[in-house]
């Protein structure tokens, strides 16, 4: 997980491997090889366990394909299709208007959810309080209608695709922002937020309620009213949502195209959900 | 074969391996400085010191001074604390405890120094900081760095510390007990001084574990890029920074956490020659 630095070597060696291997392919032509088809994903941290998943599943239906799923960050996964480093990049957002040379497929809608402490009474945050909170200009709980206490703010790192949702939506900028505690992934966040009755933080929805429904003290809050949950994600009420690409650059190989197919059909539905994301049709 | 044949073969081998290890160290340290140093030439060492840290920002900033504070404060916190505790306890173990408890307290230690840093940091988080969170919000602090740190060092100092101690050669300690002094003078007065070698190995090994660290501070240290002003006070180390952005650094953020690398590997020479130097009297 902490782990990029060396994923990022071995994940360069790997490509390189996988691009010798493609460029052989093109080459041989009608000579393809099934035995030695290979494809890496690289990107998203949120993305990468549902990818792993579908992976997992493609590869069991076709003997002899290899997929390697790397995690690093959106920003990554842009980079590595662009050095060719990655035959799929894996975004947690939509792709921004500089990143048009780049072709993304819609994989799933996730939606950022603000979590409390399960003994916190407070159900909704209005968008004004929440920056408020996160800027430190509301520093204790009683301001905000709850029992008195200091507000421990959990922040994620710069690079998280889910600080870039949480800031934007928000319109804050980084440099702004007062936290308490400054975490890297979902279950680090969570753990921060359940083992602090005083806590606020962010993660993402699927993260929130999969660790909910597991018994960690954690309640995810509604924001303007708009409960936080897979289903008003789905219905598309909930406002704190990003969409989870996956991209490519320039048209995709025919192994890369086949796994994108894969991913947006009926079939991979049942594993997108229970991963807490919403599928797109 | 003859004997000196063998002699020959043999010394070739050695002379390979230590050059290969030697190597190793030299490449690595040559990587890190061939990657910091766009960094260094760029943005220079003053703002390394003086700038705030906010790579990505629209002005970008690379002080990675209160991350070095963060490392040296909890660090040293640990070695302090776990020094005096690994030192009595293999005291303990060798002069007063009896032999079956001794044995237990070793096996206890030898558990301790093989649990993975990241069990130790998951204690920290859902033990340690809700504990220290009933004084002082948020709980993630310099004070939880620096206890899950001692808790990892200590096993490191007192394992040390307790074969050091069993080297002291007998003819000491029999001189000793001939001049019939009391036992605790025997342990602290003739032994501990006879083991100062091995015991400062012991704590410079544990100081590099400590400085090192990564897995655990980043999950019980809070990881806010501040001075810490007190030791409730969130922190960002060294290496949790390393880990926590190196995924998603680009172009001079990434050469800046090179710098941090290079900083940690000066920390680590400084440390091993300041160890040579207190042993130096004795062995040189």
């Amino acid at each position: 997980m902490l782990d990029h630095g060396h994923g990022r070597a071995l994940g360069a060696a790997v490509a390189l491997c996988v691009s010798l291997t493609f460029a052989g392919c093109t080459d041989g032509g009608s000579e393809r090889s099934v035995t030695s088809q290979r494809l890496v994903l690289t990107g998203s941290s949120t993305i990468a366990p549902l990818v792993a998943d579908l992976a997992r599943q493609f590869e069991s239906q076709r003997p002899g394909v290899r997929i390697d799923v790397q995690t690093g960050g959106s920003s990554r996964g842009i980079s590595d299709v662009r050095q060719g480093l990655a035959g799929i990049g894996m975004v947690s957002r939509g792709l921004a208007d500089a990143e048009s040379d780049l072709v993304g497929y819609k994989l799933a809608i996730d939606g950022v959810a603000l979590i409390v402490h399960a003994s916190n009474p407070l159900v909704n945050l209005t968008q004004e309080q929440v920056v408020e909170v996160y800027t430190g200009r509301v520093r204790d709980w009683r301001e905000l209608g709850g029992a008195p206490g200091p507000i421990t703010v959990v922040h994620k790192a710069d690079g998280r695709s889910t600080q870039e949702v949480f800031l934007g939506h928000f319109g804050m900028d980084p440099a702004e922002v007062e936290p308490s505690v400054v975490i890297g992934d979902n279950e680090q966040g969570v753990k921060s937020v359940a083992g602090n009755p005083g806590a606020i933080g962010y993660v993402s929805i699927g993260a929130a309620e999969a660790s909910a429904e597991f018994g960690v003290p954690i309640k995810p809050i509604a924001l303007d009213g708009h409960v936080a949950t897979s289903e008003s994600v789905a219905l598309g009420s909930f406002p704190l949502v990003r969409e989870l690409t996956l991209v490519s650059n320039g048209p995709l190989s025919p192994l890369a195209s086949d796994f994108v197919a894969f991913a947006r059909s009926p079939y991979a539905r049942e594993f997108i959900e229970a991963h807490y994301f919403v599928a797109v049709d | 074969m003859s004997p000196s044949t063998k002699d020959a073969l043999l010394i070739a081998l050695l002379r390979a391996c230590a050059v290969a290890a030697a190597a190793v160290v030299v490449l690595i340290v040559a990587f890190v400085a061939r990657d910091s140093w766009p960094a260094l030439r760029d943005i220079g060492i003053v703002r390394f010191l003086s700038d705030d840290w906010s790579p990505t920002g629209a002005d970008p900033g690379f002080g990675i001074m209160p991350m070095l504070v963060a490392t040296l404060v909890t660090s040293a916190g640990a070695i302090t604390l776990a020094t005096p505790l690994g030192i009595a306890s293999a005291v303990f173990a060798h002069f007063y405890a009896p032999r079956g408890l001794a044995v237990l307290l070793r096996r206890v230690m030898e558990l301790l120094a093989g649990i993975p840093s990241v069990v130790y940091g998951l204690w920290g988080l859902v033990v340690l900081v809700p504990l220290l969170l009933r004084f002082a919000p948020p709980g993630q602090s310099v004070l939880a760095g620096t206890l899950v740190l001692t808790v990892m060092i200590l096993p490191t100092v007192a394992l040390m510390a307790d074969v050091a101690l069993a080297a002291v050669p007998a003819p000491t300690l029999q001189a000793a007990h001939a001049l019939a002094l009391p036992r605790h003078a025997i342990a602290l007065k003739v032994a501990v001084p006879a083991a100062r070698s091995g015991i400062v190995t012991g704590i410079v090994l544990a100081a590099g574990r400590a400085v090192g660290e990564t897995m655990a501070v980043l999950m019980v240290c809070g990881n806010v890029v501040k001075l810490p002003t007190s030791v409730f006070d969130p922190v960002r180390t060294l290496t949790a920074n390393i880990a926590l952005e190196m995924g998603y650094a680009l172009a001079d953020h990434r050469a800046a956490l090179f710098v941090s690398g290079l900083c940690l590997l000066l920390m680590w020479m400084a440390l091993a020659s300041t160890a040579g130097l207190v042993r130096g009297g004795r062995h040189a």
